[in-house]
């Protein structure tokens, strides 16, 4: 599995978090994991080799439900529905697709042994 | 250069438009503008001043507001009315003392109430009904009065009657003339207006020519009669027709009508030729216009004027459509049947109180007139008629007799009329206006109505106004698509026919058979709730788990905080103490926020994702199943204690919505579905208002379909009478069954009857005379989901691997930091963000 295609840009300094056995995480079912203080939302879209991690936080309600939306495609681009006003993020951007002004982090994923890891920078 | 000043008297509504057309025309660049209004407030809307009563407030009837006064530079002076004007100085004096020059001047006074000069009108709480100041009094004087009368039964005096009855007032109608709304209305048409309005419990006293007011007995006054007759009232409302407020045009010299009004030629023009008049204090013709549509279409001619444009102002059309006293009725041209040779068809129906009446040329070719009571829908169609004088079928009377069975539509295409035709006359837009919009690119009825101002004052002609744009949009190949989204080229329906044809099991053999790309949050649900109806496995089974809404993916619904609200299933609204009690607890160990719902079940909030397998746990151990309030599914079957209980009931509706409720529990559908069952007529479990009730009668059960609560109530339409219990159950297995088969995405049960062509006769004849010949399918189908029920959350609770995915956090079982609660009342709710939370 191809896991480094992340657009984020890993620094030395990046910090790898333990989130769960790689074969926890389901073909469109996200799952949330705390970093530090931080939730985040992890996805890994069907048929995709890829596994995508962005804030958990809903900017528009402020509720930590990001990774229980419906993941899947609009004009391409991977996304995944709020599911409190149905407002889509993009997985690999963060970007809001209705609303550019706003957007969600993007974490980079890597998996060590069988353990899927989140990256953070400090 | 300076300025040219250009002074405005008055800030009604047609004032108001004035400025708005002034600011379109950009003359507002090029005139400095002053507005002298009397009232404190900026313009309203006077046309649904009754909504004050229903709790709309002053703010939203405001028509403008500071912004507009501040882009545009028009200097607009509240509460400082014009007091008299200088002709030869070409100044107003306002009543302040100040004066304002002027070169050109706009007199919009509107009008006054009239209050008949009897003895005692002076009395307190005896009041007018023009102006919000008004509606502030009466609303202060109604507090504590038990009766109020209305003097005047015209249009406005049916308002004021409405705004009485509001208050919850004890409502009389006194009227001068023989009948109601003498003017508009004819006599037959009067007599079948006032038994509707007396059935709504408001009291008519006609042929009553009020000659003083004095001290009551009973009440604060009493109104003596020249036939000797009294009444008594707390609050009396003079609402007996207007009066042009002309007294500062007379005092300065312009030409005043005989009987009052400001004199005005075809450009607005006063007899001092830079002083216009328009709206209700101007006469043209002979003739006050006391609608808001000639004195817009006044200010359009007074723009164009100033503009050095020929415009005129050559009368206009008064017909009217309104809601009294929740009546609709509408006049049109010659409602009287004035025209000499004019012929007259009339169709009067007293069980519903409808009068329908229509006036046609001697040559049965033109309709001139008509009057319609109870049912103004044809109001449209009868109006372009008479306005575009296009040529009557043959048989003019089929277009005021009621259509049954599958008989044609009547309506009148609107292929039919001229580009000339009037659409809406409150703004003066006509088709070809509509059409020249649409070329400019709207696609929406919103764009069209901010393009033309079409549809955006009285709303009457919006059926219309759409079905232009709907043409004109099929006219020039635009598709409205009917797609579910942009994975499948396919409706629901569709959708629905191929996972049934084909027997699909899955979303992803659908999109790899039918669809492209992944799927969205559009379609996964759409095809999980067709998946449910048709083959009803688990929703949470591995392969559908994914397509679920969040609320359906964790069975419970999900709040604006994060946290999830708990409904476990009360068939019927029949619960038993101790259930009853494990609720109680079940919401005290979780520290729950509880709330009884509309359904007869009780809500408990607040509930923390990891949480959920814990609470369903302790509540099937207690006997409860899965409430399904998180699915588009059938919710719930209420009911009224019926006649175990109830000293009026004629069945047992309590069982009878037990069994119903077991028998379609969980039945997922395209929306939310919801039943009642009510013991008698006096249908305490608001039967009418489901997409399937039932009501008992002395013989069986009457069946209603496709009513609905919510943003657009709906009431019922009885699909079946009389029915024995088992003919009912197939009845709404067959219902459900159809509906969902057939309906789109999100569409409610009364939507789509709508939608049906044939409405309620065709989906009789296909239910009950089974003209499709799929009734038994229908029966078998829904066979298949009863037979394969589960409790959703019993299955969830038994499985170890699905428990996984109620976990917070995949990695910590810290609990969420960002779900804060406080108290109110004694329990929980969500901290709002500036709020210090308390953990519970």
């Amino acid at each position: 599995m191809n896991l480094c295609q992340s657009p984020i840009a890993m620094t030395t300094e990046t910090r790898w978090h333990d989130i769960c056995p790689i074969e926890e995480l389901q073909d469109d079912l996200g799952l949330c994991a705390l970093l530090d203080d931080a939730p985040v939302a992890v996805f890994r879209p069907g048929g995709q080799d890829r596994i995508f991690a962005i804030g958990n936080i809903d900017p528009f309600s402020r509720a930590s439900v990001l990774s229980r939306g419906i993941t899947g495609d609009l004009k391409g681009r991977l996304v995944v529905a709020s599911p409190v006003y149905k407002q889509h993020f993009d997985l690999a951007t963060g970007d809001c697709v209705e609303d550019a002004t706003v957007s969600v982090p993007v974490y980079p994923v890597r998996i060590s042994g069988n353990i899927l890891q989140v990256g953070t920078n400090n | 250069m300076d300025k040219l000043r250009l002074v405005v008297v008055g800030n009604g509504m047609v004032g108001q438009r004035l400025l708005a057309n002034l600011v379109a025309a950009d003359l507002h660049n090029k005139w400095s503008i002053t507005v002298l209004a009397e009232e404190g407030r900026y313009a309203y809307d006077r046309v649904h001043l009754s909504e004050f009563f229903s709790g709309k407030s002053a703010d939203e009837l405001a028509l403008t507001d500071d912004e507009f006064f501040a882009a545009s530079g028009i200097d607009i002076k509240l509460g400082e009315p014009a007091q008299t004007i200088d002709r030869l100085a070409r100044t107003v004096t306002s009543a302040s003392g100040a004066t304002y020059a002027y070169d050109k001047l706009v007199l919009a006074t509107g009008s006054y109430p009239f209050v008949p000069p009897v003895p005692g009108n002076d009395r307190a709480a005896c009041l007018v009904y023009r102006t919000i100041d008004d509606l502030e009094q009466i609303y202060a004087a109604g507090r504590d009065s038990r009766r109020g009368v209305v003097v005047g039964g015209g249009l406005l005096g049916l308002e004021a009657a409405n705004a009485l009855k509001q208050m919850g007032l004890e409502t009389h109608v006194v009227e001068f003339a023989p009948r109601l709304m003498a003017i508009q209305v004819d006599e037959a048409g009067g007599a079948v207006l006032r038994q509707k309005i007396e059935a709504l419990g408001v009291s008519v006293h006609t042929s009553r020519n009020t000659t003083e007011i004095v001290d009551g007995t009973e009440h604060r006054h009493a109104m003596r009669f020249a036939d000797g007759a009294s009444l008594e009232a707390d609050l009396i409302v003079f609402s007996a027709g207007i009066r042009p407020r002309d007294d500062i045009a007379r005092a300065c010299g312009l030409g005043i009508g005989q009987r009052g009004g400001i004199c005005i030629d075809d450009h607005c023009r006063t007899s001092d030729e830079d002083i216009y008049a328009i709206g209700e204090c101007a006469l043209w013709n002979g003739r006050i216009y006391g609608l808001v549509a000639p004195g817009y279409q006044m200010a359009e001619v007074v723009v164009s004027h100033l503009r050095g444009g020929d415009a005129t102002f050559t009368g206009a059309d008064m017909s009217t459509k309104l809601k009294l006293l929740g009546v609709d009725v509408a006049s049109i041209g010659d409602a009287q049947g004035a025209t000499p040779g004019a012929l007259s068809w009339a169709y009067r129906n007293e069980a519903d109180g409808i009068y329908k009446r229509i006036i046609v040329s001697s040559d049965r070719k033109h309709l001139l007139g008509a009057v319609l009571i109870g049912d103004a829908e044809d109001y449209g169609t009868l109006l372009q008629y008479s306005l575009n004088a296009i040529e009557l079928p043959p048989h003019p009377d089929d277009l005021i007799l009621p259509q049954r069975g599958e008989s044609s539509a009547k309506g009148l295409g609107v292929d039919a009329l001229p580009d000339s035709a009037q659409i809406c006359s409150c703004n003066n837009v006509c088709k070809g206006q509509l059409i020249a919009a649409v070329d400019e690119g709207a696609m929406t009825l919103g764009d069209l109505k901010k393009a033309t101002r079409a549809a955006t004052t009285c709303g009457g002609c919006t059926v219309l106004v759409g079905q232009i744009l709907n043409r004109e949009l099929e006219k020039r190949g635009v598709e409205v698509s009917r797609d579910i989204c942009e994975h499948f080229p396919f409706t629901r329906q569709d959708l629905y026919l191929i996972v049934r044809a084909e027997k699909i099991q899955s979303f992803d053999d659908l999109i790899a058979r039918h669809g492209r790309g992944r799927g969205c949050d559009i379609c996964k649900p759409a095809v999980a709730s067709i998946l449910a109806s048709c083959w009803n496995d688990n929703v949470l089974a591995p392969s559908h788990a994914k397509l679920q809404d969040t609320n359906d993916r964790y069975l419970a619904n999900m709040q604006k905080n994060g946290t999830y609200s708990v409904v476990p299933r009360v068939p019927g609204g029949e619960i038993t103490p101790e259930k009853l009690i494990v609720l109680g607890e079940v919401a005290r160990k979780y520290s729950l926020y509880t709330k009884i719902t509309g359904g007869q079940r009780v809500d408990l909030f607040g509930a923390r994702l990891e949480h959920l397998p814990d609470i369903w746990r302790e509540l099937i151990d207690a006997g409860f199943e899965s409430g399904h309030a998180y699915a588009k599914a059938l919710r719930t079957v209420k009911s009224c204690v019926g006649s175990t209980w109830c000293r009026y009931g004629v069945q047992d509706s309590v069982s009878m919505a037990i069994k119903l409720e077991n028998r379609y529990k969980g039945l997922r559908s395209p929306h939310k579905t919801k039943m009642a069952v009510s013991g008698c007529t006096r249908e305490c479990a608001e039967a009418q208002s489901k997409d399937v009730g039932v009501i008992a009668t002395e013989k069986g059960w009457n069946l209603y379909v496709c009513g609905n609560g919510g943003m657009k109530p709906r009431h019922a339409d009885l699909l079946a009478s009389d029915l024995d219990d088992d003919t009912l159950v197939r009845y709404i297995d067959r219902f459900f069954m159809f509906y969902i088969r057939t309906a789109d995405r999100l569409q409610r049960t009364s939507t789509w009857m709508d939608n049906l062509e044939g409405g309620l006769e065709y989906l009789k004849d296909v239910i009950i005379n089974d003209r499709l010949g799929i009734c038994a399918e229908l029966e078998n189908e829904m066979l298949a989901v009863i037979d394969t029920y589960q409790c959703e959350w019993r299955v969830a609770v038994e499985n170890e691997e699905r428990m996984k995915h109620f976990r917070n956090y995949v990695n910590a079982s810290t609990p969420d930091k960002t779900i804060r609660f406080v108290e109110e009342r004694g329990q929980v709710r969500p901290a709002r963000p500036e709020e210090d939370a308390v953990t519970p």
